[in-house]
């Protein structure tokens, strides 16, 4: 095996895995501040838990990209033919 | 090896244009989704029937949802973003048929959505302010920024493209993954996540374009 696919194969690896640290963390924020809420608000579940899961979505989308530059890398990566 | 999920192979040639699948998926659908409505809008009665109740209050909850986001009227924002809405609804959960892949799982369909989105939010701002009032704005608040502001127009178009392609995208192939590695029923709760991911990034696109189109037209909320 190549080295260049090699280290594009790593590439991807640590692309994946440090860029779920991130997101990980802020969606645990964001569930502890939702949760924090609703105990205060119960009343305010409804409205709370919509916009969490859009938030939700929308941190989750920053491993996405980390995902979608370790495809480009595995997948479509320009050096490698 | 896996099929790479960035690339679609032409099905046919249309003269030299090449049609993949996702193209053929998006058509049927524009096709299906035009006809169920014209279906159900055909007899419109004051005492509605079945159907044209469920209409109804499909469009008023996105109507209300566009007074919500937006503060404006809705009527003249509802034809772009009910479209969007119900369009990638359909798109995002066609894999419940068997057979068809989610056309949005590919960047094309994605971008093309983008570009509408994109298109969109300066014909609304231009239509609204005019044109040197439309452009005056983005020298505010100061005319330092103007790099920035240019900048971030094509920026959050393009999140806009890759948060729903890389979304939609990564739920099949991961389901695409689990498949080949475990066997035929291990994927069913992965699919069932997806369709939750795949409604919820319909409901984020189409706010994500209301509030874009809303902050170009000056009446969205100023958080």
């Amino acid at each position: 095996m190549d080295s260049l696919e090699l280290i594009s194969i790593l590439a991807a690896a640590i692309a994946v895995s440090f860029g779920a640290i991130g997101p990980a963390l802020a969606e645990g924020r964001a569930v502890a501040a939702a949760m924090d809420a609703i105990a205060r608000q119960p009343e305010a579940a409804g409205v709370l838990s919509r916009t969490l899961f859009v938030g939700l979505a929308m941190i989750e989308t920053m491993a996405i990209y980390c995902l979608v530059v370790a495809l480009l890398v595995l997948f479509a990566n320009p050096f490698i033919h | 090896m896996i099929r790479s999920p960035l690339s679609a192979e032409p099905l046919f040639h249309l003269g030299p244009v090449p049609v993949t699948g996702p193209v053929v998926t998006t058509w049927g659908l524009i096709a299906v989704l035009s006809i169920i409505a014209i279906l159900a809008t055909r007899r419109l009665a004051l005492r509605p029937t079945r159907v044209q109740a469920i209409v109804e209050l499909l469009v008023t909850t996105i109507a209300d949802q566009i007074r919500e986001t937006m503060r404006a009227e809705p009527a003249r924002f509802l034809p772009l973003i009910g479209t969007l809405l119900i369009f990638l609804s359909a798109a995002n959960l066609i894999s419940l048929l068997p057979g068809f892949e989610p056309p949005t799982a590919h960047i094309e369909t994605a971008a093309a959505l983008a570009a509408i989105v994109f298109v969109a939010v300066h014909y609304y701002g231009i239509c609204t302010r005019g044109f040197v009032g439309y452009l005056a704005e983005f020298a505010k608040p100061s005319w330092v920024l103007l790099p920035l502001t240019l900048l971030s127009e094509f920026t959050r178009t393009f999140s806009l493209m890759i948060r729903l392609f890389g979304n939609i995208m990564s739920g099949v192939f991961v389901v695409g993954i689990v498949l080949s590695l475990a066997g035929l029923f291990v994927p069913i709760p992965l699919m069932a996540l997806d369709l939750l991911t795949g409604l919820v990034q319909a409901y984020i696109f189409t706010v994500l374009a209301m509030v874009f189109i809303g902050s170009a037209v000056g009446t969205a909320e100023k958080s």
